[in-house]
Protein backbone atom coordinates (compact mmCIF):
# COMPACT_ATOMS: atom_id res chain seq x y z
CA UNK A 1 0.00 0.00 0.00
CA UNK A 2 1.22 3.40 -0.93
CA UNK A 3 1.29 6.40 1.37
CA UNK A 4 2.21 4.13 4.23
CA UNK A 5 3.29 5.69 7.48
CA UNK A 6 6.33 4.53 9.42
CA UNK A 7 4.96 1.62 11.47
CA UNK A 8 2.64 0.01 8.92
CA UNK A 9 -0.51 1.41 10.48
CA UNK A 10 -3.03 3.10 8.23
CA UNK A 11 -1.82 6.68 7.65
CA UNK A 12 -3.70 9.52 9.31
CA UNK A 13 -5.36 10.59 6.05
CA UNK A 14 -7.17 7.23 5.97
CA UNK A 15 -8.56 7.73 9.46
CA UNK A 16 -9.57 11.38 9.00
CA UNK A 17 -13.33 11.63 9.48
CA UNK A 18 -15.55 13.89 7.40
CA UNK A 19 -15.00 13.35 3.71
CA UNK A 20 -16.92 10.82 1.62
CA UNK A 21 -15.18 11.81 -1.58
CA UNK A 22 -12.65 9.47 -3.15
CA UNK A 23 -11.37 12.32 -5.30
CA UNK A 24 -10.54 14.47 -2.25
CA UNK A 25 -8.94 11.50 -0.52
CA UNK A 26 -6.68 10.65 -3.49
CA UNK A 27 -5.80 14.34 -3.92
CA UNK A 28 -4.50 14.19 -0.34
CA UNK A 29 -2.63 10.88 -0.32
CA UNK A 30 -1.66 10.21 -3.93
CA UNK A 31 -2.20 13.25 -6.14
CA UNK A 32 -0.22 11.67 -8.99
CA UNK A 33 -3.09 9.29 -9.58
CA UNK A 34 -5.37 12.17 -10.61
CA UNK A 35 -5.33 13.09 -14.28
CA UNK A 36 -5.47 16.84 -13.67
CA UNK A 37 -2.68 16.95 -11.09
CA UNK A 38 0.20 15.87 -13.32
CA UNK A 39 2.71 18.47 -14.49
CA UNK A 40 2.70 18.95 -18.26
CA UNK A 41 5.57 19.88 -20.54
CA UNK A 42 4.64 23.23 -22.02
CA UNK A 43 4.19 24.16 -25.65
CA UNK A 44 3.86 20.68 -27.12
CA UNK A 45 0.83 19.00 -28.51
CA UNK A 46 0.68 15.28 -28.96
CA UNK A 47 -1.55 13.34 -31.25
CA UNK A 48 -3.79 11.00 -29.27
CA UNK A 49 -6.94 9.01 -30.03
CA UNK A 50 -10.14 11.03 -29.85
CA UNK A 51 -13.61 9.82 -29.14
CA UNK A 52 -16.30 11.24 -31.35
CA UNK A 53 -20.10 11.39 -31.21
CA UNK A 54 -22.44 10.65 -28.27
CA UNK A 55 -26.17 11.38 -28.21
CA UNK A 56 -28.64 11.30 -25.33
CA UNK A 57 -32.40 11.67 -25.37
CA UNK A 58 -35.04 11.69 -22.66
CA UNK A 59 -37.92 9.30 -23.04
CA UNK A 60 -40.98 8.41 -21.02
CA UNK A 61 -39.69 7.61 -17.49
CA UNK A 62 -36.08 7.40 -18.44
CA UNK A 63 -33.26 8.37 -20.70
CA UNK A 64 -31.30 6.78 -23.55
CA UNK A 65 -27.63 7.35 -24.40
CA UNK A 66 -25.88 6.07 -27.50
CA UNK A 67 -22.40 6.41 -28.92
CA UNK A 68 -20.64 5.37 -32.10
CA UNK A 69 -17.65 3.03 -31.78
CA UNK A 70 -14.93 4.99 -33.54
CA UNK A 71 -11.82 6.70 -32.13
CA UNK A 72 -9.72 8.79 -34.49
CA UNK A 73 -6.16 10.07 -34.40
CA UNK A 74 -5.84 12.73 -37.05
CA UNK A 75 -6.92 11.03 -40.25
CA UNK A 76 -6.29 7.55 -38.86
CA UNK A 77 -9.01 5.42 -37.33
CA UNK A 78 -7.48 4.51 -33.98
CA UNK A 79 -10.22 2.06 -33.06
CA UNK A 80 -13.46 0.86 -34.54
CA UNK A 81 -14.67 -0.97 -31.45
CA UNK A 82 -14.03 1.53 -28.66
CA UNK A 83 -16.76 1.90 -26.01
CA UNK A 84 -17.54 5.47 -25.09
CA UNK A 85 -20.70 5.00 -23.06
CA UNK A 86 -20.17 3.74 -19.50
CA UNK A 87 -22.40 2.98 -16.54
CA UNK A 88 -21.34 5.42 -13.82
CA UNK A 89 -23.38 3.66 -11.15
CA UNK A 90 -26.68 1.78 -10.88
CA UNK A 91 -28.76 4.76 -12.11
CA UNK A 92 -26.55 6.84 -14.37
CA UNK A 93 -24.39 6.67 -17.48
CA UNK A 94 -21.64 8.84 -18.81
CA UNK A 95 -20.51 9.21 -22.41
CA UNK A 96 -17.21 10.73 -23.43
CA UNK A 97 -15.79 12.72 -26.30
CA UNK A 98 -12.32 14.15 -26.58
CA UNK A 99 -8.95 12.64 -25.65
CA UNK A 100 -9.86 8.98 -25.18
CA UNK A 101 -7.10 7.97 -22.74
CA UNK A 102 -7.83 10.81 -20.34
CA UNK A 103 -11.56 10.44 -20.71
CA UNK A 104 -11.47 6.77 -19.78
CA UNK A 105 -9.34 7.61 -16.76
CA UNK A 106 -11.85 10.28 -15.70
CA UNK A 107 -14.70 7.80 -16.07
CA UNK A 108 -12.91 5.16 -13.96
CA UNK A 109 -12.23 7.71 -11.26
CA UNK A 110 -15.82 8.89 -11.43
CA UNK A 111 -17.18 5.37 -11.05
CA UNK A 112 -15.09 4.85 -7.91
CA UNK A 113 -16.13 8.28 -6.62
CA UNK A 114 -19.82 7.36 -6.78
CA UNK A 115 -19.36 3.87 -5.34
CA UNK A 116 -17.12 5.24 -2.56
CA UNK A 117 -19.77 7.76 -1.53
CA UNK A 118 -22.45 5.06 -1.64
CA UNK A 119 -20.46 2.78 0.68
CA UNK A 120 -19.39 5.44 3.17
CA UNK A 121 -22.71 7.28 3.37
CA UNK A 122 -24.93 4.24 2.90
CA UNK A 123 -27.02 6.31 0.47
CA UNK A 124 -27.13 7.08 -3.24
CA UNK A 125 -25.98 10.54 -4.25
CA UNK A 126 -28.67 12.81 -5.72
CA UNK A 127 -28.58 13.26 -9.48
CA UNK A 128 -27.47 16.91 -9.15
CA UNK A 129 -24.76 15.78 -6.74
CA UNK A 130 -23.47 13.29 -9.28
CA UNK A 131 -23.55 15.89 -12.07
CA UNK A 132 -21.60 18.33 -9.89
CA UNK A 133 -18.95 15.77 -8.92
CA UNK A 134 -18.29 15.15 -12.59
CA UNK A 135 -18.01 18.91 -13.16
CA UNK A 136 -15.35 19.08 -10.42
CA UNK A 137 -13.31 16.44 -12.22
CA UNK A 138 -13.53 18.19 -15.59
CA UNK A 139 -12.55 21.48 -13.92
CA UNK A 140 -9.42 19.82 -12.55
CA UNK A 141 -8.48 18.97 -16.11
CA UNK A 142 -8.51 22.54 -17.46
CA UNK A 143 -4.72 22.81 -17.71
CA UNK A 144 -4.64 19.77 -19.99
CA UNK A 145 -7.60 20.99 -22.00
CA UNK A 146 -5.67 24.17 -22.79
CA UNK A 147 -2.93 22.03 -24.27
CA UNK A 148 -5.37 20.25 -26.52
CA UNK A 149 -6.07 17.28 -24.22
CA UNK A 150 -9.66 18.10 -23.47
CA UNK A 151 -12.30 15.75 -22.11
CA UNK A 152 -15.93 16.61 -22.58
CA UNK A 153 -18.44 14.19 -21.10
CA UNK A 154 -22.19 13.96 -21.26
CA UNK A 155 -24.00 12.64 -18.21
CA UNK A 156 -27.47 11.14 -18.03
CA UNK A 157 -29.27 9.48 -15.21
CA UNK A 158 -32.54 8.57 -13.61
CA UNK A 159 -33.68 11.05 -10.99
CA UNK A 160 -34.91 8.89 -8.11
CA UNK A 161 -36.75 11.82 -6.49
CA UNK A 162 -38.65 13.06 -9.55
CA UNK A 163 -38.79 9.68 -11.25
CA UNK A 164 -37.58 10.88 -14.65
CA UNK A 165 -34.50 10.93 -16.83
CA UNK A 166 -32.12 13.89 -16.83
CA UNK A 167 -29.27 14.92 -19.10
CA UNK A 168 -26.30 17.15 -18.21
CA UNK A 169 -23.67 18.53 -20.54
CA UNK A 170 -20.26 20.04 -19.73
CA UNK A 171 -17.71 22.38 -21.18
CA UNK A 172 -13.92 22.16 -20.76
CA UNK A 173 -13.94 24.65 -17.86
CA UNK A 174 -16.19 22.32 -15.85
CA UNK A 175 -19.38 24.22 -16.55
CA UNK A 176 -22.33 21.89 -15.98
CA UNK A 177 -25.60 22.48 -17.83
CA UNK A 178 -28.90 20.73 -17.39
CA UNK A 179 -30.12 19.89 -20.89
CA UNK A 180 -33.77 19.53 -21.74
CA UNK A 181 -35.12 16.85 -24.05
CA UNK A 182 -31.94 15.73 -25.83
CA UNK A 183 -28.31 16.60 -26.41
CA UNK A 184 -25.23 15.45 -28.29
CA UNK A 185 -21.48 15.97 -28.00
CA UNK A 186 -18.39 15.27 -30.06
CA UNK A 187 -17.31 16.00 -33.60
CA UNK A 188 -20.55 14.82 -35.19
CA UNK A 189 -22.74 16.56 -32.59
CA UNK A 190 -24.01 19.24 -34.95
CA UNK A 191 -25.45 16.72 -37.39
CA UNK A 192 -26.75 14.47 -34.62
CA UNK A 193 -28.48 17.38 -32.93
CA UNK A 194 -30.14 18.44 -36.16
CA UNK A 195 -31.39 14.91 -36.63
CA UNK A 196 -32.68 14.56 -33.06
CA UNK A 197 -34.42 17.93 -33.33
CA UNK A 198 -36.60 16.49 -36.08
CA UNK A 199 -37.19 13.00 -34.70
CA UNK A 200 -37.48 13.60 -30.95
CA UNK A 201 -40.81 14.37 -29.35
CA UNK A 202 -41.93 14.47 -25.71
CA UNK A 203 -42.93 11.23 -23.98
CA UNK A 204 -41.37 8.99 -26.59
CA UNK A 205 -41.34 5.32 -25.68
CA UNK A 206 -37.93 3.84 -25.01
CA UNK A 207 -38.00 1.95 -28.32
CA UNK A 208 -38.70 5.17 -30.19
CA UNK A 209 -35.98 7.08 -28.32
CA UNK A 210 -33.46 4.32 -29.10
CA UNK A 211 -34.46 4.48 -32.77
CA UNK A 212 -34.12 8.28 -32.78
CA UNK A 213 -30.64 8.05 -31.22
CA UNK A 214 -29.55 5.47 -33.80
CA UNK A 215 -30.87 7.72 -36.60
CA UNK A 216 -28.95 10.65 -35.13
CA UNK A 217 -25.71 8.65 -35.01
CA UNK A 218 -26.27 7.51 -38.59
CA UNK A 219 -26.74 11.12 -39.68
CA UNK A 220 -23.60 12.15 -37.81
CA UNK A 221 -21.60 9.38 -39.49
CA UNK A 222 -23.04 10.44 -42.83
CA UNK A 223 -21.55 13.91 -42.64
CA UNK A 224 -18.70 13.69 -40.11
CA UNK A 225 -15.67 11.63 -41.10
CA UNK A 226 -14.67 11.04 -37.46
CA UNK A 227 -17.94 9.35 -36.52
CA UNK A 228 -18.27 5.67 -37.32
CA UNK A 229 -21.47 4.41 -38.89
CA UNK A 230 -22.91 0.99 -38.01
CA UNK A 231 -20.67 -1.70 -39.48
CA UNK A 232 -23.12 -4.28 -40.84
CA UNK A 233 -20.35 -6.41 -42.33
CA UNK A 234 -18.38 -6.84 -39.11
CA UNK A 235 -21.52 -6.56 -37.01
CA UNK A 236 -20.25 -3.69 -34.89
CA UNK A 237 -23.19 -1.74 -33.50
CA UNK A 238 -23.33 1.56 -31.64
CA UNK A 239 -23.31 1.24 -27.84
CA UNK A 240 -26.76 2.02 -26.46
CA UNK A 241 -27.61 2.36 -22.77
CA UNK A 242 -31.07 2.80 -21.30
CA UNK A 243 -31.60 4.17 -17.77
CA UNK A 244 -34.91 3.93 -15.98
CA UNK A 245 -36.36 3.04 -12.60
CA UNK A 246 -34.80 -0.43 -12.89
CA UNK A 247 -31.34 1.02 -13.38
CA UNK A 248 -28.87 1.02 -16.26
CA UNK A 249 -28.86 -1.62 -18.94
CA UNK A 250 -26.97 -1.85 -22.20
CA UNK A 251 -28.91 -3.18 -25.15
CA UNK A 252 -27.68 -6.61 -26.26
CA UNK A 253 -26.27 -7.13 -29.74
CA UNK A 254 -29.28 -8.99 -31.14
CA UNK A 255 -31.66 -6.13 -30.24
CA UNK A 256 -29.24 -3.60 -31.73
CA UNK A 257 -28.71 -5.67 -34.86
CA UNK A 258 -32.44 -5.73 -35.51
CA UNK A 259 -32.85 -1.98 -34.94
CA UNK A 260 -29.81 -1.00 -37.01
CA UNK A 261 -30.64 -3.32 -39.88
CA UNK A 262 -34.16 -1.88 -40.02
CA UNK A 263 -32.68 1.61 -40.10
CA UNK A 264 -30.24 0.78 -42.87
CA UNK A 265 -32.99 -0.90 -44.92
CA UNK A 266 -35.24 2.14 -44.51
CA UNK A 267 -32.49 4.45 -45.70
CA UNK A 268 -32.04 2.43 -48.85
CA UNK A 269 -35.29 3.74 -50.26
CA UNK A 270 -35.26 7.01 -48.32
CA UNK A 271 -31.70 8.33 -47.87
CA UNK A 272 -32.82 11.18 -45.61
CA UNK A 273 -34.03 8.77 -42.97
CA UNK A 274 -36.94 9.08 -40.54
CA UNK A 275 -38.62 12.42 -40.03
CA UNK B 1 7.86 18.13 39.54
CA UNK B 2 6.62 14.86 40.91
CA UNK B 3 8.04 11.57 39.73
CA UNK B 4 5.49 9.24 38.13
CA UNK B 5 4.99 5.90 39.83
CA UNK B 6 6.80 3.00 38.22
CA UNK B 7 4.44 0.64 36.48
CA UNK B 8 5.87 -2.55 35.02
CA UNK B 9 5.22 -3.07 31.27
CA UNK B 10 3.33 -6.29 32.03
CA UNK B 11 1.00 -4.46 34.37
CA UNK B 12 0.53 -1.61 31.90
CA UNK B 13 -0.45 -3.94 29.07
CA UNK B 14 -2.67 -6.01 31.31
CA UNK B 15 -4.49 -2.89 32.51
CA UNK B 16 -5.01 -1.70 28.96
CA UNK B 17 -6.23 -5.12 27.85
CA UNK B 18 -8.64 -5.37 30.78
CA UNK B 19 -9.94 -1.91 29.99
CA UNK B 20 -10.51 -2.74 26.31
CA UNK B 21 -12.06 -6.13 27.09
CA UNK B 22 -14.52 -4.64 29.54
CA UNK B 23 -15.60 -2.03 27.01
CA UNK B 24 -16.14 -4.65 24.32
CA UNK B 25 -18.03 -7.07 26.58
CA UNK B 26 -20.55 -4.37 27.50
CA UNK B 27 -22.02 -4.28 23.98
CA UNK B 28 -24.22 -6.74 22.16
CA UNK B 29 -22.69 -9.55 20.08
CA UNK B 30 -22.27 -9.93 16.35
CA UNK B 31 -22.30 -13.38 14.74
CA UNK B 32 -20.55 -14.11 11.45
CA UNK B 33 -20.91 -17.50 9.82
CA UNK B 34 -20.61 -19.34 6.54
CA UNK B 35 -23.77 -20.67 4.91
CA UNK B 36 -24.17 -22.64 1.70
CA UNK B 37 -24.01 -19.62 -0.62
CA UNK B 38 -21.71 -17.25 1.21
CA UNK B 39 -21.14 -15.54 4.55
CA UNK B 40 -23.86 -14.08 6.74
CA UNK B 41 -23.47 -11.33 9.37
CA UNK B 42 -26.04 -10.94 12.13
CA UNK B 43 -26.03 -8.20 14.76
CA UNK B 44 -28.58 -7.28 17.36
CA UNK B 45 -28.77 -3.62 16.45
CA UNK B 46 -32.08 -1.79 16.36
CA UNK B 47 -30.44 1.55 15.52
CA UNK B 48 -29.52 3.05 12.21
CA UNK B 49 -25.85 3.34 13.28
CA UNK B 50 -24.58 0.29 11.46
CA UNK B 51 -22.19 -2.37 12.71
CA UNK B 52 -21.93 -4.23 9.42
CA UNK B 53 -20.73 -2.69 6.20
CA UNK B 54 -19.61 -3.36 2.66
CA UNK B 55 -15.91 -2.73 2.04
CA UNK B 56 -15.44 -3.97 -1.51
CA UNK B 57 -16.83 -6.39 -4.08
CA UNK B 58 -16.35 -9.54 -2.01
CA UNK B 59 -15.26 -8.08 1.34
CA UNK B 60 -17.34 -6.97 4.28
CA UNK B 61 -16.68 -5.62 7.74
CA UNK B 62 -18.40 -6.10 11.09
CA UNK B 63 -17.50 -4.59 14.44
CA UNK B 64 -18.47 -4.35 18.08
CA UNK B 65 -17.50 -1.80 20.71
CA UNK B 66 -17.16 1.97 20.50
CA UNK B 67 -19.04 3.22 17.46
CA UNK B 68 -16.83 6.19 16.60
CA UNK B 69 -13.68 4.11 16.77
CA UNK B 70 -14.82 1.34 14.46
CA UNK B 71 -16.63 3.77 12.16
CA UNK B 72 -13.28 5.47 11.60
CA UNK B 73 -11.67 2.15 10.74
CA UNK B 74 -14.56 1.18 8.49
CA UNK B 75 -14.12 4.35 6.43
CA UNK B 76 -10.36 3.80 6.38
CA UNK B 77 -10.96 0.28 5.07
CA UNK B 78 -13.20 1.52 2.26
CA UNK B 79 -10.58 4.12 1.34
CA UNK B 80 -7.83 1.49 1.42
CA UNK B 81 -9.84 -0.90 -0.76
CA UNK B 82 -11.04 1.69 -3.26
CA UNK B 83 -7.55 3.13 -3.70
CA UNK B 84 -6.11 -0.35 -4.13
CA UNK B 85 -8.79 -1.32 -6.63
CA UNK B 86 -8.38 1.93 -8.54
CA UNK B 87 -4.62 1.80 -8.89
CA UNK B 88 -4.40 -1.97 -9.49
CA UNK B 89 -7.53 -3.90 -10.37
CA UNK B 90 -10.73 -4.85 -8.59
CA UNK B 91 -9.49 -8.43 -8.21
CA UNK B 92 -6.36 -7.27 -6.38
CA UNK B 93 -8.20 -6.14 -3.28
CA UNK B 94 -8.00 -8.87 -0.64
CA UNK B 95 -9.31 -9.31 2.86
CA UNK B 96 -5.87 -10.45 4.02
CA UNK B 97 -4.25 -7.15 3.00
CA UNK B 98 -6.95 -5.19 4.73
CA UNK B 99 -6.80 -7.35 7.87
CA UNK B 100 -3.03 -6.71 8.05
CA UNK B 101 -3.49 -2.95 7.74
CA UNK B 102 -6.13 -3.04 10.48
CA UNK B 103 -3.95 -5.23 12.70
CA UNK B 104 -1.02 -2.83 12.42
CA UNK B 105 -3.26 0.09 13.25
CA UNK B 106 -4.90 -1.59 16.25
CA UNK B 107 -1.52 -2.83 17.50
CA UNK B 108 0.14 0.56 17.26
CA UNK B 109 -2.73 2.29 19.01
CA UNK B 110 -2.68 -0.38 21.74
CA UNK B 111 1.03 0.02 22.49
CA UNK B 112 1.53 3.72 21.84
CA UNK B 113 -1.63 5.57 22.76
CA UNK B 114 -2.83 6.01 26.34
CA UNK B 115 -6.26 4.58 25.51
CA UNK B 116 -6.57 1.43 23.40
CA UNK B 117 -9.41 0.98 20.90
CA UNK B 118 -12.37 -0.66 22.62
CA UNK B 119 -13.37 -2.59 19.55
CA UNK B 120 -13.23 -5.98 17.94
CA UNK B 121 -13.46 -6.38 14.18
CA UNK B 122 -14.26 -9.02 11.62
CA UNK B 123 -13.08 -8.78 8.03
CA UNK B 124 -14.54 -11.45 5.76
CA UNK B 125 -14.10 -12.26 2.13
CA UNK B 126 -16.32 -14.58 0.17
CA UNK B 127 -14.41 -16.82 -2.25
CA UNK B 128 -15.47 -18.66 -5.39
CA UNK B 129 -15.98 -21.78 -3.28
CA UNK B 130 -16.69 -22.24 0.42
CA UNK B 131 -13.10 -23.44 0.95
CA UNK B 132 -11.81 -20.09 -0.29
CA UNK B 133 -13.89 -18.04 2.15
CA UNK B 134 -11.86 -16.10 4.68
CA UNK B 135 -13.04 -14.81 8.04
CA UNK B 136 -10.55 -12.84 10.11
CA UNK B 137 -11.01 -11.76 13.70
CA UNK B 138 -9.07 -8.70 14.84
CA UNK B 139 -8.91 -7.78 18.49
CA UNK B 140 -8.14 -4.51 20.32
CA UNK B 141 -4.41 -5.33 20.63
CA UNK B 142 -3.91 -6.02 16.94
CA UNK B 143 -3.89 -9.80 17.02
CA UNK B 144 -5.41 -11.47 13.98
CA UNK B 145 -6.82 -14.93 13.75
CA UNK B 146 -8.27 -16.87 10.89
CA UNK B 147 -11.67 -18.28 11.84
CA UNK B 148 -13.18 -21.45 10.46
CA UNK B 149 -16.85 -21.43 9.67
CA UNK B 150 -18.14 -18.98 12.26
CA UNK B 151 -17.22 -16.44 14.89
CA UNK B 152 -18.91 -14.38 17.60
CA UNK B 153 -17.58 -11.15 19.00
CA UNK B 154 -18.77 -8.74 21.68
CA UNK B 155 -20.89 -9.52 24.74
CA UNK B 156 -20.41 -13.00 26.14
CA UNK B 157 -18.74 -14.15 22.94
CA UNK B 158 -16.69 -17.08 24.22
CA UNK B 159 -19.70 -18.91 25.68
CA UNK B 160 -21.64 -18.20 22.50
CA UNK B 161 -18.83 -19.61 20.35
CA UNK B 162 -18.68 -22.68 22.53
CA UNK B 163 -22.38 -23.23 21.88
CA UNK B 164 -22.01 -22.70 18.12
CA UNK B 165 -19.17 -25.18 17.93
CA UNK B 166 -21.69 -27.94 18.68
CA UNK B 167 -24.44 -26.80 16.33
CA UNK B 168 -22.82 -25.13 13.30
CA UNK B 169 -22.04 -27.30 10.30
CA UNK B 170 -20.97 -26.49 6.74
CA UNK B 171 -23.65 -26.08 4.07
CA UNK B 172 -26.44 -24.57 6.18
CA UNK B 173 -29.13 -22.78 4.19
CA UNK B 174 -29.48 -19.04 4.82
CA UNK B 175 -32.66 -19.57 6.85
CA UNK B 176 -30.97 -22.24 9.02
CA UNK B 177 -27.86 -20.13 9.50
CA UNK B 178 -30.00 -17.15 10.51
CA UNK B 179 -32.00 -19.23 12.97
CA UNK B 180 -28.76 -20.49 14.52
CA UNK B 181 -27.25 -17.00 14.71
CA UNK B 182 -30.38 -15.42 16.17
CA UNK B 183 -30.65 -18.29 18.68
CA UNK B 184 -27.09 -17.56 19.74
CA UNK B 185 -27.76 -13.84 20.15
CA UNK B 186 -30.93 -14.51 22.12
CA UNK B 187 -29.25 -16.60 24.83
CA UNK B 188 -29.10 -14.90 28.22
CA UNK B 189 -25.50 -15.19 29.46
CA UNK B 190 -26.76 -15.16 33.05
CA UNK B 191 -28.63 -18.39 32.34
CA UNK B 192 -32.19 -17.00 32.19
CA UNK B 193 -34.86 -17.50 29.54
CA UNK B 194 -33.64 -16.72 26.00
CA UNK B 195 -34.93 -13.39 24.71
CA UNK B 196 -37.23 -13.10 21.72
CA UNK B 197 -35.59 -11.08 18.96
CA UNK B 198 -37.82 -9.42 16.36
CA UNK B 199 -36.59 -8.86 12.79
CA UNK B 200 -36.66 -5.10 13.45
CA UNK B 201 -34.06 -5.54 16.20
CA UNK B 202 -31.60 -7.23 13.86
CA UNK B 203 -29.08 -6.01 11.35
CA UNK B 204 -28.46 -8.76 8.80
CA UNK B 205 -26.25 -8.77 5.73
CA UNK B 206 -24.71 -11.36 3.43
CA UNK B 207 -21.81 -11.72 1.05
CA UNK B 208 -23.51 -13.77 -1.64
CA UNK B 209 -21.01 -15.96 -3.50
CA UNK B 210 -23.15 -16.17 -6.65
CA UNK B 211 -23.55 -12.49 -7.36
CA UNK B 212 -21.33 -10.81 -9.91
CA UNK B 213 -19.12 -7.89 -8.81
CA UNK B 214 -20.57 -6.37 -5.60
CA UNK B 215 -21.74 -9.31 -3.50
CA UNK B 216 -22.78 -7.48 -0.32
CA UNK B 217 -26.52 -7.27 0.37
CA UNK B 218 -28.41 -6.09 3.43
CA UNK B 219 -31.39 -8.28 4.16
CA UNK B 220 -34.31 -6.28 5.51
CA UNK B 221 -38.09 -6.03 5.68
CA UNK B 222 -40.38 -8.80 4.49
CA UNK B 223 -37.49 -10.95 3.22
CA UNK B 224 -35.82 -10.99 6.64
CA UNK B 225 -39.11 -11.75 8.39
CA UNK B 226 -39.73 -14.58 5.91
CA UNK B 227 -36.27 -16.08 6.37
CA UNK B 228 -36.61 -15.95 10.16
CA UNK B 229 -40.09 -17.45 10.16
CA UNK B 230 -39.67 -21.19 10.69
CA UNK B 231 -43.06 -21.88 9.05
CA UNK B 232 -42.22 -20.04 5.84
CA UNK B 233 -40.70 -22.01 2.96
CA UNK B 234 -38.17 -19.23 2.16
CA UNK B 235 -34.71 -20.66 2.78
CA UNK B 236 -32.55 -18.58 0.45
CA UNK B 237 -32.10 -14.99 -0.57
CA UNK B 238 -33.52 -14.34 -4.04
CA UNK B 239 -31.05 -14.18 -6.90
CA UNK B 240 -32.67 -11.11 -8.43
CA UNK B 241 -32.28 -7.70 -6.84
CA UNK B 242 -35.17 -5.67 -5.48
CA UNK B 243 -37.73 -4.13 -7.77
CA UNK B 244 -37.77 -0.93 -5.72
CA UNK B 245 -35.42 1.82 -6.79
CA UNK B 246 -32.89 2.74 -4.17
CA UNK B 247 -29.58 1.74 -2.69
CA UNK B 248 -28.43 -1.29 -4.67
CA UNK B 249 -27.34 -3.26 -1.60
CA UNK B 250 -30.83 -3.56 -0.09
CA UNK B 251 -32.66 -6.86 -0.44
CA UNK B 252 -36.14 -6.64 1.03
CA UNK B 253 -38.02 -9.14 -1.12
CA UNK B 254 -40.41 -6.40 -2.33
CA UNK B 255 -41.20 -6.92 -6.01
CA UNK B 256 -41.73 -4.13 -8.48
CA UNK B 257 -45.45 -5.01 -8.80
CA UNK B 258 -45.98 -4.21 -5.14
CA UNK B 259 -44.25 -0.85 -5.54
CA UNK B 260 -46.30 0.06 -8.59
CA UNK B 261 -49.45 -0.30 -6.54
CA UNK B 262 -48.06 1.81 -3.75
CA UNK B 263 -46.61 4.51 -5.99
CA UNK B 264 -48.48 5.34 -9.19
CA UNK B 265 -45.53 7.38 -10.49
CA UNK B 266 -43.52 4.24 -11.10
CA UNK B 267 -44.24 2.83 -14.55
CA UNK B 268 -45.81 -0.60 -14.84
CA UNK B 269 -43.09 -3.09 -15.74
CA UNK B 270 -44.75 -4.15 -19.01
CA UNK B 271 -43.67 -1.45 -21.49
CA UNK B 272 -40.16 -0.99 -20.23
CA UNK B 273 -38.27 -3.66 -22.07
CA UNK B 274 -36.70 -2.40 -25.25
Amino acid sequence: MSGNARDGRLPTAYLQPGSSSFLDFVAGVEPDLLPGARPLPGGLTVETPHGTTIVAAECARGVVMAGDRRATMGNVIASRVIDKVFAADEYSVVGIAGTAGLAIEVVRLYQVELEHYEKIEGAIMSIEGKANRLATMIRGNLGMAMQGLSVVPIFAGFDLDDRRGRIYSYDVTGGCYHEHDHHSIGSGAVFARGSLKKTWHPDMTQEAAVAACLEALYDAADDDSATGGPDVGRRIWPAVAVVDVEGVRFLPDDVLAEAVEALVAARRINPGGAR
Amino acid sequence: MSMPFYVSPEQLMKDKADYARKGIARGRSVVVMQYDRGIVFVAENPQSLRKISEIYDRIAFAAVGMYYEFENLRVAGIRYADLRGYSYDRRDVTARGLANAYAQTLGTVFTQEPKPYEIELCVAEVGRTAEQDQIYRLTYDGSVSDQHGFMVMGGASSQAEERLRGSWKPGLSLADALALAVGTLAVDPAGGEPRRLLPTQLEVAVLDRQRPRRTFRRIVGPLLADLLNADSPTAHAPEADDGIPGHPDILSGVTSEAVVEADPQVPPPSDKKV
